[in-house]
């Protein structure tokens, strides 16, 4: 195994140079944002909690937001060397850890902040090639900056590469 | 944006306070349900960064059995009653016998889980109704939500809600044990911000508005 993997923790992103690796562990209702330009081997990993940052009143830290998290970190990328036209997309989490109601709105943040991701990678043109999300259970992602590929480990429901 | 920092040191000790006399109730009921002598250690009021919220847990991978109950009423915020893995067969093995130990969590069954879910629900009612008679407010809990999962992935849910808000999260963790076996757990109480400040304005403690 290798021992240089970067901590991306709740709320913040990073970006590296292959052969970096990017981890996130356990993510639950949040959505981990990976992003990979296969040419210039960079790839870039956002753990955001929340869809939308023009909807709350606290909005400083941008890699909380799908949003914001993904401007900045398109922007951290490219200071890499990444080209955005070149950029794809995978993402994995948004799941609902609790059974909440269906109707309880507000709680079904884990399919928000799917939904909000989805939209804001549109809105920049990136194409979203893979996706492990929903459902009710945490996932710990891996982002491996050599060939692109994304690990989803999870408990009893077993791990893959997407 | 909110700033946790700014809480003065009578006002942590009030939440300690209430972290103490909230668990004290649920422990005494946990102990009569258990018939077993539970202490409970002195409350830690924890203002948290997210990325170190499992922290107290023993990491973001560790897998814990959360109970999660919704706070309504005057009092807004979430309850959760957390144990590891391993605490969470001796106490279903407590309540229902005949729980071979070392078994996967795959192997829970639905009445175990169900027994479970059950007290992390008579523990959080019994917690949340020591918080309401000490600060004499409604505090209306909702039914109880189980998940057993990586402890990251679970405290996600309460950090969402803080994360509208602020850029830390409040915990107040009392830690309960044994001292013959290695049963231990946590009670996070974990309320909105405007809720917060109710609680320290209902005692008196906070002077602002």
């Amino acid at each position: 195994m290798r021992n240089d993997k970067i901590i991306v923790g709740m709320a913040d992103l990073n970006a590296v140079k292959s052969p970096g690796v990017l981890t996130t562990l356990g993510l639950g209702s949040c959505v981990g944002i990976a992003l990979y330009d296969s040419v210039n081997k960079i790839a870039g990993l956002a753990h955001i909690m929340l869809p939308d940052s023009t909807q709350v009143q606290n909005n400083s830290n941008a890699a909380k937001f799908a949003d914001t998290a993904t401007i900045r970190l398109i922007y951290q990328m490219r200071r890499l060397g990444a080209r955005k036209e070149l950029l794809k997309a995978k993402i994995a989490g948004g799941a609902q850890m609790f059974d909440f109601h269906a109707t309880n709105e507000a709680l079904r943040i884990g399919d928000r902040n799917v939904v909000a991701s989805l939209k804001f990678l549109e809105v920049h043109g990136i194409p979203v090639i893979a996706r492990d999300t929903g459902l009710n259970y945490g996932r710990t992602v891996e982002l491996y900056a050599e060939d692109g590929k994304y690990l989803i480990k999870t408990i009893g429901h077993g791990s893959r590469f997407i | 944006m909110v700033d946790w920092s700014n809480l003065r040191h009578v006002e942590i000790d009030t939440l300690k306070e209430i972290g103490n006399i909230g668990a004290g109730n649920a422990i005494t009921a946990m102990s009569a349900m258990l018939g077993g002598s539970i202490k409970l250690e002195v409350p830690i009021v924890n203002i948290v960064e997210f990325k170190d919220i499992a922290r107290f847990l023993g990491g973001a991978e560790q897998i814990v059995i959360g109970v999660l109950v919704q706070i309504t009423g005057d009092i807004n915020g979430m309850m959760m009653f957390l144990v590891r893995k391993e605490s969470g067969a001796i106490l279903i093995s407590s309540l229902m016998g005949e729980f071979a130990r070392g078994r996967d969590i795959d192997d829970f069954t639905e009445m175990e889980l169900s027994a479970m879910k059950e007290l992390g629900n008579i523990l959080a009612s019994s917690y949340l109704g020591a918080l309401a008679g000490f600060i004499q407010k409604n505090v209306k809990p909702s039914v109880p939500f189980l998940s057993i999962d990586m402890a990251n992935a679970i405290l996600s849910v309460p950090a969402i809600e803080f994360g509208k808000t602020a850029d830390q999260v409040l915990l107040i963790e009392s830690v309960f044990g044994t001292n013959t076996d290695s049963l231990s757990g946590f009670f996070l109480l974990i309320p909105d911000v405007p809720s917060l400040q109710l609680i320290l304005t209902a005692l008196g403690v906070r002077r602002d508005a």
